[in-house]
């Protein structure tokens, strides 16, 4: 094939890699706005974060076609992969321990039966005061300098 | 207007729509949370934005605002869910003006109230502007009231 024809079949393949990656952002919009609790919005809110965004990062490098910007897309991409995960964690943490978590819609809650079988009851309830559970020990920690804040 | 523009339109159009519904559920809550995952969502359309942008108009130079763009939300999302503590009963949704007006009267009639109960007892008058106050809790590391540790 001659180059033109490469060009075109790159031009192709990105417009498809961009369209799929703009329908990944609609997707979570709507569950976003329609699924009823925190984890499955998130569930919904995760998809255009990873794979919608690699797609339209290889869409922009494939029209690009310079070798320093498709390098800075691969950094984008790989940056987003690692902090992806650690942001849901975070958010899906804060709301266990809030009790933003619905229990009736969950199929397996490994959490909340792992934390009654080491015999502290949920985390749901912050008011109800001694807290047990796998990560206690993190919590009640009064030699750490400057409080709990600064962990 | 070839098929280039076309496609580049429709996915403007699919970017904007998954943008606005999330902007919608970030003002119906009903908790912070919801809301971190939404502006999230919100980002993650930005970034996609900027990249048809670039794709469009063959730009190379806008590449760096991706990265700027995926930084940020990183940064505000897990700031927002460390901070996350147990909100009270009504805080979820935007209040009216005359809630907020009560709240702020209730608020400020207990500080003076506070305020009158720290004062009246053992201070001399001579030394009552040099006395120091009671060390305020939270300005020395500890955290707010019902925050997640």
């Amino acid at each position: 094939m001659t180059v033109e024809q490469w060009t075109l079949v790159a031009d192709v393949v990105s417009v498809v890699c961009l369209l799929g990656g703009a329908f990944f952002v609609l997707a979570a919009g709507v569950g976003a706005l329609r699924f009823p609790d925190l984890l499955s919005r998130m569930h919904a809110g995760t998809k255009p974060q990873t794979l919608g965004l690699v797609l339209v990062l290889v869409g922009l490098a494939l029209r690009l076609r310079e070798g320093g910007a498709v390098w800075a897309l691969v950094l984008v991409a790989i940056f987003q992969m690692l902090t992806a995960p650690v942001a849901a964690h975070m958010v899906g943490r804060a709301g266990y321990r809030t009790g933003k978590v619905r229990h009736d819609l969950l199929v397996v809650d490994e959490l909340t039966r792992d934390l009654e079988q080491a015999g502290g009851g949920t985390t749901d309830d912050p008011a109800a005061g001694e807290r047990t559970g796998p990560d206690a020990e993190e919590r009640v920690d009064p030699a750490a300098p400057g409080g709990p804040g600064t962990r | 207007m070839t098929a280039m523009d076309v496609v580049i339109g429709v996915s403007a159009v699919l970017l904007v729509l998954g943008a606005g519904f999330a902007v919608v559920r970030a003002e119906k809550g009903p908790s912070m949370l919801d809301r971190t995952v939404a502006l999230d969502i919100v980002v993650t359309a930005m970034v996609a934005a900027v990249a048809l942008y670039a794709a469009a108009r063959r730009r190379a130079d806008v590449v760096p605002i991706l990265v700027v763009l995926s930084l940020v939300g990183f940064v505000g999302s897990v700031t927002i869910a460390r901070f996350a503590s147990v909100e009270p009963e009504g805080e979820g949704r935007v209040r009216t003006r005359e809630e907020v007006a009560a709240e702020e009267a209730e608020r400020r009639r207990q500080e003076q109230e506070e305020e009158a109960r720290r004062r009246r007892p053992h201070v001399p008058e001579s030394t009552q502007d040099t006395v120091e106050d009671e060390p305020d809790v939270e300005a020395h590391g500890g955290g707010a009231e019902g925050e997640v540790r």
